[in-house]
């Protein structure tokens, strides 16, 4: 870095970019500090998910007795739902709504002429959305044991699910950021967000649902996301190839849907 | 490579559906100078700029930067240059200097951030938040993020709009600063005393088309004439006044005693009409030139006010 402050010299062209990882470790440095002081975004991506799982891990109030009855039991029924409560929160509605502000800010264009390339702020992005998500786990995890949680399965499936899941969430999100007005996104987001809280299987259990009503509802990737976790980390499954399909499938459809649609300005 | 213009754009055309923002636009750049691109709100100055950075197309035409295409050289244009958008750019929520340092950050050999921050006085609000900066603040921090990668060339798309007069001196000083260094700046504006005093080269740009190119001094001197006028004793003999002076020049006695001169009122002609009065015992009382500005050629050029 340069050290003369002033004088005849000082800005001499020496122009280069520094180096891509270097880069994009800054971006998702930024992104996630920016993340994790926006007001809104924790309220969605750290106080909702944890009220619901001390709230309806205490109180039975959504009828949990069908799936065993006691305290620990909800809880064994509730943490995989809110994890992916927690995904949903984090990779759709947040980045959902932060870059369509970046888009309607100018923030996207800006970096655009950066020497950041967009595939690496893209990479950055999901770096961001990864580390947020590592937080949430820890606390959720954290809570949900305090709560009497003991969950079972193994850690890749866990891990795989989380990412297949990141992945579709993501790509949904940012074509919404990339199409539509940033208001229209912030609107949009958040409404997905509750309905996809209450019909995707999170704190409310599909079998609830009437048969057809359940047959849509198991296709979404939340649900997806929320009844593969239960099966791994509830009832020790292996691998739910099933739900890691519907969440591949979501997954391929929304990337390339934003890559082809996403508008920068 | 190094022999090639700073910016080189031949015959630009941009359309956004039917309306033609650019229509054949010629302009270029020579490398370490400063360029100021005039024009009213709509003449395309924006377009054209960002058609330079590699935000557009160009439906025809050809336009190079540094030598290279800003579209599909992208990759290789972008470190070498810095770019001021005329607003927004930064997330509301970052604070002025951690964006800044960001900025450096995404360059190999950047400026010190901090010093930057203190050059543009923004030190008294390097923690506050983008979005609770005044206009002038965002502007500044604007302008330090194009220049904090070192880049050779710059395009700053109306740099001083909203800044108040000191800050906009100050901002003068630091492209001064850029381009004794060998920056080379391309700006836009539609301030007429910005582009007067800061720019070697000015292209004076009106529905999508440049109506005038030159320095501010060709550009006023071509354009409206310029006049000189003092007062001496009555009946002076004009005539061999004129034979000292270039073709072009006429002169009058408006009224007993007055003398007007107009023509190219430059250091040379002054010269000459004052040692012409000094060996014909003539002492020129009121001796004064008025020289046109950019701001009446502009409207003699194109009929309107910049500022419309």
């Amino acid at each position: 870095m340069n050290t003369e402050n002033t004088g005849p010299g000082t800005y001499a062209p020496a122009p280069g970019a520094a180096p891509l990882p270097r880069m994009i470790a800054a971006q998702a440095a930024l992104e996630t500090r920016l993340l994790l002081r926006h007001g809104e975004q924790l309220l969605l991506t750290v106080v909702i998910p944890t009220l619901l799982l001390v709230l309806f891990g205490a109180v039975d109030i959504v009828d949990l007795d069908g799936e065993g009855g006691g305290g620990g039991e909800r809880v064994d029924f509730l943490a995989p739902g809110v994890l992916a409560l927690a995904v949903l929160s984090t990779a759709f509605t947040g980045q959902a709504i932060s870059t369509g502000f970046e888009r309607r800010y100018g923030v996207l264009k800006r970096l655009a002429a950066s020497p950041l390339p967009r595939w690496g702020l893209m990479t950055a992005k999901t770096c961001a959305v990864l580390v947020t998500e590592v937080l949430q786990v820890v606390l959720l995890t954290s809570v949900a044991l305090a709560l009497g949680w003991s969950p079972h399965g193994s850690p890749l499936a866990v891990a795989l699910l989380l990412v297949a899941g990141t992945a579709a969430f993501s790509g949904l999100g940012l074509l919404m950021a990339g199409t539509l007005r940033a208001e229209a996104t912030l609107a949009a987001a958040n409404l997905v967000f509750v309905l996809l809280l209450v019909g995707g299987g999170v704190v409310v259990p599909l079998e609830k649902f009437p048969e057809p009503v359940r047959a849509v509802l198991e296709l979404l990737p939340i649900s997806a996301l929320s009844e593969g976790l239960r099966e791994v980390l509830r009832d020790g499954a292996g691998m739910p190839w099933a739900n890691l399909a519907v969440l591949g499938v979501w997954a391929v459809a929304g990337l390339a849907a934003a890559a082809r649609f996403f508008r920068w300005e | 490579m190094r022999d090639t213009a700073a910016v080189e754009v031949a015959g630009l055309v941009k359309r956004y559906g039917n309306r033609t923002a650019v229509d054949g636009l010629d302009l270029t750049v020579e490398r370490g100078t400063v360029t100021a691109v005039l024009g009213p709100n709509g003449a395309g100055k924006t377009t054209t700029i960002e058609t330079c950075e590699g935000y557009r197309h160009a439906d025809a035409g050809t336009v190079r930067v540094l030598g290279l295409d800003p579209v599909t050289d992208a990759a290789a244009l972008r470190p070498r240059i810095g770019v001021m958008l005329q607003s927004g750019g930064v997330y509301p929520t970052v604070r002025a200097a951690e964006m800044l340092r960001h900025m450096a950050a995404l360059h190999a050999r950047p400026l010190d951030p901090a010093a930057l921050i203190e050059r543009l006085g923004l030190a008294g609000c390097g923690r506050t938040p983008y979005r609770r900066l005044s206009g002038g603040q965002q502007q500044r921090l604007a302008l330090a993020m194009a220049v904090v990668g070192r880049p050779e060339l710059v395009f700053l798309d109306e740099p001083t709009a909203g800044l108040d007069p000191q800050a906009r001196r100050s901002a003068w000083d630091l492209v001064r600063e850029l381009r004794a260094d060998g920056v080379t700046v391309v700006l836009s504006t539609h301030f007429m005393d910005e582009a007067e005093t800061l720019a070697d080269d000015v292209a004076i740009i009106d529905e999508g088309r440049v109506i005038a190119r030159g320095s501010p001094e060709e550009l006023c001197r071509g354009g409206a004439e310029n006049t000189l006028s003092f007062t001496g004793r009555p009946g002076l003999d004009l005539a061999s006044l004129l034979k000292a002076l270039p073709p072009d020049t006429a002169a009058a006695e408006t009224a007993p005693g007055s003398y007007r001169l107009t023509g190219t009122v430059d250091p040379q002609l002054l010269a000459t009409v004052t040692s012409w009065c000094a060996q014909n015992g003539v002492m020129p009382d009121g001796i004064a030139v008025e020289r046109h500005t950019l701001e009446d050629v502009f409207l003699e050029l194109t009929g309107k006010e910049l500022r419309s």
